[in-house]
């Protein structure tokens, strides 16, 4: 059997159908299997928060370490301002991210516009 | 005494009450071992004499939020602000026991540690999101702040609308950069200080005057 990592990448329009505690259950659950998630779009930062309090919660001794997640940053010059939102501007929010379990994934490099992780199967 | 006078002592009393502000809780947050609880104990001693908790080299010597209250700070003009200093476990997304025992810590006592780290920082997050009116955001200045945790803390702090400070702390050690955090956050102040050394401490109580009064 080929040795490897499943890769379950997340659309933007399901993540938008879902409310905070599914996504963040949704994530988790994947990412205890072993399995590397990836979000069109990202979280919100009270999803962020929720998913890191959610996760120390699950985190055991010899099981669960908790996760490793890259994202880009928020552009801040592309969130539109006091006129931009009564015009129906949407704020960009949160970009592409990446999860996976801590024992697993590594972050090698991360700049502004650039991610690069390794990954390792269990 | 008189019935008019007891009446009006309770009347102003009950007023008084009513119309004081409650006083702002500063968090200090960021990752393990930026020195927080350093920096809690200077703030407190140098304006009660007391401490808040005793700090380690091996991280998450704090795993619960310790709240110190009425810290009165105040400048030579007379500014004066009344705090509460909210010290706070380190944030992170990924506990392993098995850290703590490069540090010598036995199994038993580093599996322990590990789960009151995790409680403690789900409680510092639960506390981010309910109970804190203003940030001190800390950072080793000798370590690289574009990690994940500082952008997703500062960006949950902001979030909130919260007020933040961010101390490039250590600035005492040889490998310091503070320029470096001040290009990774330029939205917000950066203040370089020796939480330890008590290096520039007085620049940072000037802008919490300024920030959080």
């Amino acid at each position: 059997m080929i040795q490897g990592v499943q890769i379950d990448l997340i659309s933007a329009e399901r993540l938008d159908r879902m409310t905070v505690m599914e996504k963040v259950r949704l994530i988790l659950d994947d990412v205890m299997e072993g399995n590397i998630v990836v979000l069109e779009k990202g979280l919100s930062p009270n999803e962020q928060s929720q998913l890191i309090e959610i996760t120390m919660r699950e985190i055991t001794p010899d099981g669960f370490s908790g996760i490793e997640m890259e994202t880009y940053s928020r552009d801040n010059e592309a969130k539109p301002g006091f006129f931009g939102r009564l015009m129906g501007k949407k704020d960009p929010g949160a970009r592409l991210t990446v999860i996976g379990p801590a024992d697993q994934m590594k972050t090698i490099r991360k700049d502004k516009d650039f991610i690069s992780t390794w990954v390792s199967s269990r | 005494m008189n019935f008019f006078v007891r009446t009006r002592k309770k009347l102003s009393k009950i007023l008084k009450a009513f119309f004081r502000k409650r006083q702002s809780r500063i968090g200090i947050y960021g990752p393990p071992n930026a020195g927080k609880t350093t920096l809690s104990n200077r703030i407190v001693r140098d304006w009660t004499g007391d401490v808040v908790g005793p700090v380690s080299e091996i991280p998450h010597e704090t795993r619960r939020a310790r709240r110190k209250e009425g810290i009165v700070i105040s400048n030579s003009n007379g500014n004066t602000l009344t705090i509460d200093i909210v010290d706070t476990p380190g944030v992170t997304t990924k506990i392993d026991y098995k850290e703590f025992m490069e540090y010598g810590l036995e199994k038993e006592e580093a599996i322990k540690r590990a789960r009151e780290a995790t409680e403690g920082v789900a409680e510092a997050m639960h506390w981010l999101r309910e109970d804190i009116d203003g940030v001190i955001y800390m950072l080793d200045s000798t370590q690289d702040p574009f990690t994940q945790v500082n952008i997703m803390l500062v960006g949950i702090i902001e979030s909130r609308k919260l007020p933040v400070l961010i101390v490039a702390n250590k600035n005492d050690l040889p490998d310091a950069a503070p320029n470096r955090i001040r290009s990774a956050f330029p939205q917000h102040p950066v203040i370089s200080i020796s939480g330890l050394e008590g290096n520039n401490v007085e620049e940072l109580y000037e802008k919490m005057l300024d920030y959080f009064g």
